[in-house]
């Protein structure tokens, strides 16, 4: 079948942090907002939107939030198609793909992609609470296992098979807090040291709060249109060069090996095939550190590093900033925050902010390919794309 | 948790019940009704198999942060278990002191409280796992 070609010709992004000043639905229509503007559009160009989010009928006791931004963003009197993705940690890029691939079947030419959570009305208990439904509620969160604790359960087994030290893997956290310093839009923008994250509170051993992503508010949004009219639109239209999207179980202890997620390298496997790219032509990448320990897991089940070489490449620096491969330019999960629906539409956004050239102090040189790669739950949905400089 | 959601678990909560293909033989738990590896042919063919509750540590994580229905547990320990039987199982590790916990170590099925619906309301059991010694 004859697929056109996709470009994003918008981007637009909240602050990440406690936005209690902020609602729901202008955290979303701020984001959307933004990323329509930088598209050069008026809005009654508008064909379609699709939103990530995991859980506003928790956190805000608000289902059916396609309409709801579809209204506040103006687009009741259009009528236009909106609809809402769920797959926890992944429902940004899922909302994402959903875009790419109703602009590439010619379904729709004007895309919207937005992901928004507002997780900071409810109590620190109750948000880790409804965090902890990503996991089988069943067989993991009522036997006593916390999202943390599975995270944490990787950690220790990640280390008794001599993957990397303690210390490697708190090192991600230092080299994603040092960027996210580099990040206005990130909800931690000071660096911190080793020892701080190490001697930080326990939240499930031997993870600390330090290798824990924050709790946070925040939106991001993205423009589609076909590759051919993107030139109307923006003088640095971003392609999107490949996306894979892939599942597996959804309890982590029905694994044979809990130390990689199989879905990352499938769904991986897919956006490289699709792109025609490997591993080495990747520049910057956005990865899913939810928890320090998912950053080493990403970069090895996306093929940049061996088994047990990730947590050298991170001790090293050669993930940093000025490194051979820079992994979560904005601080990732980590330190920009995550607002679970909205991380993987914050993901692009950085992306094409790199590859655009736009990312000043924290800008990669000469970034032509850049990879995101988002999860939800324990590695049981992973979505990867892959853009390029048109 | 509503009663009705926990009393359907309760052959699997109390006494381990789980599913065994009886095309492939492989053995699951909780009770599934299509084996992964055989789909199509497995189906009207999963049987029920009890779990021995025998098994070691695969890997555990000592919970200091926890959702306010288990905070009164705090700090608690968690795990997979290997079952002998080859499958894997989550649950709590109990009567242990957690600097004694490690990967590999014995431990075997428990029948213990796990959770209520308050103070007046229906106690829920099911397994932990406690160590056995050598
Ligand atoms: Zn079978």
């Amino acid at each position: 079948m004859m697929m056109r070609e996709v470009a994003v010709i918008g981007i637009g992004i909240t602050k990440f942090g406690e936005l209690w000043d902020y609602s729901f639905r202008q955290i979303g229509i701020q984001a959307g907002l933004e990323a329509v503007y930088d598209a050069n559009l008026s809005g009654s160009e508008i064909d379609a939107m699709y939103v990530g989010n995991m859980s506003s009928g928790r956190f805000i006791d608000q289902h059916h939030v396609g309409a709801l931004i579809a209204d506040y963003s103006g687009m009741a009197s259009n009528h236009i198609p909106s609809t809402r993705i769920e797959a926890a940690g992944a429902s940004g890029s899922l909302a994402l793909h959903q875009g790419v691939m109703a602009v590439a079947s010619g379904t729709h030419d004007i895309v919207v992609v937005g992901g928004a959570e507002k997780m900071t009305d409810v109590s620190e208990e109750a948000s880790n609470f409804i965090l902890n439904s990503a996991a089988d509620q069943q067989w993991e969160s009522l036997m006593g296992a916390t999202f943390a604790s599975l995270h944490a359960m990787i950690a220790c087994r990640y280390i008794r098979e001599g993957y990397a030290t303690r210390e490697q893997i708190a090192q991600v956290a230092v080299k994603n807090h040092l960027h996210g310093s580099l990040n206005p839009k990130a909800q931690f923008q000071k660096p911190i040291r080793l020892e701080t994250v190490l001697r930080a509170s326990m939240v499930a051993e031997p993870l600390t709060m330090f290798d824990c992503s924050p709790i946070s508010d925040g939106a991001a949004a993205v423009v589609l249109c076909p590759m051919e009219m993107a030139h109307e639109y923006t003088d640095k239209p971003i392609k999107v060069l490949g996306i894979g999207q892939a599942s597996d179980t959804l309890a982590l202890y029905q694994r044979d090996d809990i130390c990689t997620f199989p879905a990352t390298k499938v769904a991986a496997q897919k956006a490289y095939e699709m792109a025609g790219l490997e591993p080495r032509d990747i520049d910057v990448v956005e990865v899913n550190d939810d928890y320090t320990i998912s950053e080493l897991l990403a970069l090895e089940d996306l093929g940049f590093y061996q088994r047990g070489e990730a947590g050298k490449a991170v001790e090293f620096g050669e993930t940093e900033i000025g490194g051979s491969l820079p992994v979560n330019t904005s601080g990732g999960l980590k330190a920009r925050g995550n607002p679970i629906g909205a991380t993987g539409v914050a993901q692009i956004v950085e992306i094409v902010t790199q590859l655009r050239g736009d990312a000043e102090r924290r800008q990669v040189k000469e970034a032509e390919i850049g990879m995101a790669h988002n999860v939800g739950g324990t590695g049981s949905t992973v979505a990867v794309t892959i853009l390029g400089v048109a | 948790m509503p009663v009705a959601r926990f009393w359907r678990d309760i052959p699997s909560r109390y006494n381990l019940y789980g599913s065994r293909c009886g095309s492939c033989g492989k053995i699951y738990f909780p009770t599934r009704h299509i084996c992964p590896e055989c789909r199509r042919s497995s189906i009207g063919r999963m049987e029920s198999y009890r779990l021995s509750g025998k098994g070691k540590v695969y890997s555990y994580s000592v919970v200091h942060e926890a959702p306010p229905q288990l905070a009164v547990l705090k700090p608690y320990v968690v795990a997979i278990v290997e079952m002998d039987e080859g499958v894997r199982v989550t649950g709590q590790l109990v009567d242990v002191d957690a600097e004694k916990i490690d990967i590999g170590m014995r431990v075997e099925a428990v029948l213990r409280k796990i959770g209520d619906e308050g103070p007046s309301g229906v106690i829920h059991y099911g397994f932990k796992f406690a160590p056995v010694p050598d």
